[in-house]
C-alpha cells in the first residue's frame, strides 16, 4: 500500500515567497493544554490569579514551548511530513493571551544546498496580535530536493543543521 | 546604579564544564506527542499517521520542539518537596552572582536524531559564557549563555537549546 508523503520540494521555494497566513482565537484552553503539553507548570501558564497578582499582567499566557510547537506546525504545515526542522531561533517581545486573535506569518529568506547536498530553506516568522509582533522566529528547514530525496534519512555528517 | 560584584574564581571555573548530567525520568511516550500536536492542531501524518512515520523515519517519532519537555521535572514525585526546577545552571548563576532577577532574552534550538518512543535519554548544561556588567531597560546585571545539549541512549546528539540569560537587579534593589 503506497503512502501519502506529499511534500513541498526545495526547487519549488524561491526567496522572497510568503507562507499563507495561519490564524488561532486564543482562549484559556489553548494556553493550558500548551502548558500541560510541555510539561510546564509555571502558575503564569494556568493560575490567572498568579498571572495578574505576581507577574503584574492581565492573564494566563502562552508558554516559550508552546509557543515554539506552534511555530513547527506553521512551517510544517507548508512543507509536507519531509520537511524537518534543522533549526528555530526566537526573540519574545510580548506575550498572547486568552482572547487574543493570534496571526502567524513568514516568508523564505534564503534556498541553499550544503556540503552534504542537503536543501535547506530559512525562513523569517511571527506570531503578532492585533498587528503587533509578538514574537519573531528564525528557521532552517530541510526540504526534499526531488521527489525521491527524503531529508530524514540523513544522519552524522550527512545532516548539518 | 547598583553595585554588581565581580565574577568569583568558583563561577568563572564553571564557564564550559559539564553540569548536571542527568536521564529523562521515564522513557519518552507518545501520550504528550498527542497533546502537544492537539494544543496547536498539528495534523503532520508524521504523528499521527504510523505508516508514514515508517515510510519516512522508520518508525514514529516526537516533534523536535518537545525536545526541552523531556527533561522537565514532575511536578511532584515521592521524595521531593517544594518546586522542581529545569535549567538549574541558570538558577545557580542567579545565586552565586547575587541578581535575584533574571529573564530568557532569546532561545535557539538545533536538532539533530529524531526523539522516538522508548528512548532514554541523557542531558547536560555548559555556561557558556557570562558577560561584563550591562544596564538594560529592566535593570543592571549579567548576560549568560548556556548550552543544554541533548543525546539518546545510543550516544547520538539529538539536540541542543541555548539560552541567553539576562540576570539582574532592579534599580531600586
Amino acid at each position: 500500500m503506497s503512502v501519502n508523503t506529499a511534500s513541498r520540494l526545495a526547487t519549488e521555494v524561491n526567496e522572497g515567497d510568503a507562507l499563507p497566513v495561519l490564524e488561532h482565537d486564543v482562549t484559556a484552553t489553548t494556553v493550558v493544554l500548551g502548558a500541560l503539553a510541555t510539561r510546564d507548570w509555571r502558575p503564569m501558564h494556568h493560575d490567572r490569579d498568579f498571572a495578574i497578582k505576581r507577574n503584574g499582567v492581565r492573564d494566563i499566557f502562552i508558554n516559550t514551548p508552546n509557543n515554539s510547537a506552534w511555530f513547527e506546525r506553521y512551517i510544517t504545515d507548508w512543507t509536507g511530513p519531509k520537511g524537518r526542522l534543522g533549526r528555530m531561533k526566537f526573540k519574545m517581545r510580548s506575550s498572547v493571551f486568552p482572547g487574543d486573535h493570534m496571526v502567524m506569518s513568514g516568508k523564505v529568506t534564503k534556498v541553499s544546498t550544503d556540503d552534504a547536498g542537503c536543501q535547506w530553506v530559512e525562513l523569517d516568522l511571527a506570531v503578532s496580535v492585533e498587528g503587533k509582533v509578538c514574537t519573531e522566529c528564525k528557521a532552517r528547514v530541510a526540504l526534499p530536493g526531488d521527489a525521491g530525496d527524503n531529508p530524514w534519512s540523513r544522519k552524522g555528517e550527512r545532516w548539518k543543521p | 546604579m547598583v553595585e554588581i560584584k565581580e565574577i568569583p574564581p568558583e563561577v568563572s571555573a564553571l564557564i564550559g564544564k559539564v553540569q548536571y548530567e542527568e536521564k529523562t525520568t521515564f522513557p519518552i511516550e507518545m501520550g504528550y506527542v498527542y497533546t502537544s500536536c492537539a494544543s496547536v492542531q498539528n495534523g503532520n501524518p508524521l504523528y499521527w499517521e504510523p505508516a508514514v512515520a515508517e515510510e519516512l523515519t522508520g518508525g514514529p517519532i516526537t516533534p523536535p520542539t518537545l525536545l526541552s519537555a523531556w527533561f522537565r521535572p514532575h511536578y511532584w514525585r515521592p521524595g521531593t518537596t517544594g518546586e522542581q526546577l529545569a535549567l538549574q545552571a541558570h538558577f545557580d548563576l542567579k545565586r552565586l552572582l547575587d541578581l535575584p532577577e533574571a529573564i530568557i532574552a532569546g532561545s535557539e534550538s538545533v536538532f539533530g536524531e529524531p526523539v522516538r518512543p522508548g528512548d532514554v535519554l541523557t542531558t547536560y548544561q555548559v555556561v557558556r559564557s557570562i558577560s561584563e556588567p550591562k544596564t538594560t531597560k529592566v535593570g543592571h546585571g549579567r548576560f549568560w549563555v548556556i548550552d543544554v545539549t541533548v543525546v539518546n541512549q545510543r550516544g547520538e546528539w539529538v539536540g541542543t537549546d541555548t539560552y541567553d540569560c539576562f540576570g539582574y537587579r532592579r534599580p531600586q534593589q
